[in-house]
């Protein structure tokens, strides 16, 4: 018991300020790409071309990127021509779809509940997780609020084993063949009022499998999304701060 | 047996396809039998779709020569099980039923594995409507009759945060008699990707095999492709990868044993190791932007590199996470209530994991000795690798001494490699892969041996690709502990092993 109490005081405080004080994210990061806007027409119709997930598009008013298709990669080929460049801005959650697909406008970030669901969840919001399909990294980072760093539950949100007990369905990975029903089912047993959220590039749009045969892409033409969180897979503090702007918190 | 009937070879070179015996199906399973007497495993057991019917590849690991061996065949429609014989093919025959309709006649438990349509037009083996895609878990379950004997039904959606997989007890009160685990609710198709390519979508594909196991999965594709094009990624790669390898084993082990901790109700390390898990994540994020090695490993070398202050931020925090590491997990296996759960629950024998193939953390925890960085050293590990951590007692508590001495061995590793960290490069452009060949690669991930093995075409593309990932070998040992033990073990015994669901389903 004593040693335990000695450890206790060794391993210290952990838990992080967030909101109150931003995260330090280390400085190779990929969080929010930031498009450079003095392209020549070339430059972006090859920049568009370039992404193998057709994250980027070519319009005539600039280059678009889609977060939910962006899997933030690393040799992306749109940084090397220079076409755009990774920020730190670790914020990417959207309500809409169409939020997702910017170009050198503000982007659009989450918008809370609305009054009547803010006032049904603001305080405590219980959420199933499916996983269809993923790769175990989008649980892994997801596992990690429940840490004692993130603690979610200080915010009133907990996953819980039961649909039935859930407000609201967390989706991440593709949507398996194999997966859609105990999904569709999952999603059925959850009591209405209920959200949605999409977490992960998989979810949003199939991620890296969005062209395989044994996959939906996404959740989009199966559930109504409430929340669109991207990254592949998103970091803790993304999903944070995704689910306190989904409730007012931010 | 002559010996020319299988080719001999070590990893880190590709062969070509001319060049490798094709056996009569009789002369390969005799020639197989021989090699299996001589203390060889399956590492890889797979089929490739060709005119006349399908040919088969075995890979078996010759652990204590450093060596593997290769056996080929060609069958059509059916093939004389050997399952019965040597138990660790019964999942590989029942892909190689599954994916090219062909039926291993006599196989004891022939069942679909992933629940697919075949890859190429072959009937169904079980008789499945054609054109339709079967529905997950649909298939015979083992039952046990009798009084009092009841069946308990969990998932594919589980209670967690966790991946989907469905679980069939056979119990008797709280005994389980028998476990049956069935897969495949992640299939994604990821090998059928893989074929014509490397595409640009393939590296990414790879790395989310089993997004947990990036470096691994990515290191071995890598090595493949590097065999396959004739060069090899430059020294100071090597070390990188092979120190983000140990930064994968130490997060994830670290994690596995606050898991540990949390199935028997012992908080502080809980959340001691939960916290410290998310500590060896951000490091591998200072390196290459993401918690999980994405981007960081490429065929050729690696996409990072460290830098002066980099080096200082791993030198200042590593000795700190030690400390803390340290302490943590100590309290743990100090515990005497700890070590009274941990201790003989979930117990299995070497025979029996001999048996099934074992391999990884699993293996290890029963006096094997199998760890690829010993036997079939790849990347820096060609240098000499002297720390497999073994532990003789197969129960969970085995299991987390290997975990908790491996974290010290990581950490070690991780120290000497930053000290020694070769100048240079950490780049070599990949050139065109050799046409008709073959490349094996193996790579001792977190869980356990990664072995992936390529087979190119004409054009030099790859036309077949196969993973295997260390829980497809060890989901079997996981049921089979399960035998005799009391139901409510379960979370703990599945700890022990904690598989990955994504790179059994692929």
């Amino acid at each position: 018991m004593l040693s335990i109490i000695r450890e206790r005081l060794r391993q210290g405080h952990r838990t992080g300020k967030f909101p109150q004080i931003e995260p330090q994210l280390p400085a190779r990061f990929r969080g929010l790409p930031v498009l450079s806007q003095d392209l020549s027409p070339d430059q972006r119709q090859m920049a568009a071309a370039s992404c193998p997930y057709a994250a980027l598009m070519d319009h005539p008013q600039g280059l678009h990127v889609d977060l939910g298709r962006c899997l933030f990669c690393a040799d992306c080929p749109a940084q090397q021509s220079g076409a755009l460049t990774f920020s730190q801005d670790y914020r990417l959650a959207a309500s809409r779809r169409e939020d997702l697909c910017y170009s050198d406008a503000e982007y659009r970030l989450a918008e809370s509940l609305n009054q009547r669901m803010l006032k049904l969840f603001g305080r405590s919001l219980k959420l199933r997780q499916v996983s269809a399909g993923g790769c175990n990294a989008c649980e892994a980072d997801l596992n990690v609020l429940g840490t004692l760093v993130y603690d979610l539950g200080r915010f009133g949100i907990q996953f819980v084993a039961s649909p039935r007990h859930a407000d609201g369905i967390l989706v991440t990975g593709p949507v398996t063949k194999n997966m859609q029903s105990a999904l569709l089912d999952t999603y059925a047993a959850i009591p209405a009022p209920k959200i949605v959220i999409a977490s992960g590039a998989c979810a949003i749009n199939g991620g890296p499998f969005c062209h395989s045969s044994e996959a939906h892409q996404g959740i989009g033409d199966l559930l109504p999304i409430d929340l669109y969180i991207p990254g592949c897979p998103p970091h803790p503090y993304t999903a944070l701060d995704a689910l306190l702007r989904l409730l007012d918190k931010r | 047996m002559k010996a020319s009937k299988v080719m001999r070879f070590r990893q880190g070179f590709s062969l070509p396809l001319a060049g490798l015996p094709l056996l009569n199906y009789a002369s390969f399973q005799k020639s197989l039998a021989a090699e299996m007497a001589q203390n060889a495993r399956v590492a890889s057991y797979f089929g490739m779709p060709v005119t006349e019917g399908v040919e088969i590849y075995a890979i078996l690991a010759h652990d204590w020569d450093g060596e593997l061996a290769l056996l080929r065949t060609r069958v059509k429609d059916s093939f004389a099980s050997l399952t019965p014989q040597f138990p660790q093919l019964h999942l590989f025959e029942r892909e190689l039923a599954e994916e090219f309709g062909l039926r291993p006649e006599g196989h004891p438990w022939l069942k679909p594995v992933r629940f697919h349509q075949p890859w190429i037009d072959a009937a169904d083996v079980w008789g499945r409507p054609k054109g339709e895609h079967p529905r997950a878990g649909d298939m015979e379950f083992y039952r046990v009759e009798g009084e009092e004997v009841h069946e308990v039904a969990v998932g594919p959606v589980h209670a967690g945060i966790i991946e989907p997989g469905h679980f069939r007890f056979q119990c008797h009160g709280e005994e389980v008699m028998h476990l049956e685990i069935s897969l495949g609710f992640q299939h994604r198709g990821l090998e059928q990707m893989l074929v014509g390519g490397p595409h640009p979508t393939s590296l990414h594909q790879i790395e989310t095999a089993a997004g947990d196991t990036s470096v691994g999965h990515v290191s071995a594709y890598a090595q493949v492709l590097e065999n396959l094009a004739g060069i090899e990624a430059p020294p100071r790669a090597l070390a990188i990868r092979a120190l983000a390898l140990e930064l994968e084993r130490l997060a994830n082990h670290v994690g596995d044993i606050g898991g540990l901790a949390t199935d028997v109700g012992f908080l502080p390390t809980a959340s001691f190791c939960g916290r410290l898990r998310g500590d060896y994540l951000n490091l591998t994020a200072e390196l290459c932007g993401s918690r999980f090695g994405r981007g960081l490993v490429r065929p050729g070398g690696v996409g990072f590199d460290f830098n002066p202050e980099l080096l200082a931020t791993f030198a200042a925090r590593l000795p700190k996470f030690e400390n803390e590491t340290r302490g943590a997990i100590e309290l743990c296996f100090d515990a005497p209530s700890v070590l009274a759960r941990f201790e003989g629950t979930g117990k299995i024998s070497a025979d029996d994991a001999e048996t099934l193939g074992l391999v990884g953390v699993a293996a290890r925890a029963c006096g094997l000795v199998r760890d690829a960085r010993l036997h079939h050293p790849f990347g820096a590990w060609q240098g000499g690798f002297d720390t497999p951590v073994i532990e003789v007692d197969g129960d969970v508590a085995a299991r987390g001494h290997v975990r908790r001495r491996e974290i010290y061995a990581s950490l070690a590793l991780v120290n000497q490699i930053l000290k020694r960290l070769p100048e240079g490069p950490v780049h070599q452009p990949v050139g065109p892969l050799a046409p008709h060949c073959l490349a094996v690669s193996l790579c001792e991930g977190w869980r356990g041996e990664v072995v992936h093995a390529a087979i190119t075409d004409a054009q030099g593309r790859l036309a077949r690709y196969k993973i295997v990932d260390p829980s497809f070998h060890n989901w079997s040992g996981l049921a089979l502990v399960l035998r005799g033990q009391q139901i409510s073990d379960f979370p703990l015994c599945n700890k022990s092993f904690n598989l990955s669901y994504c790179g059994f389903d692929l």
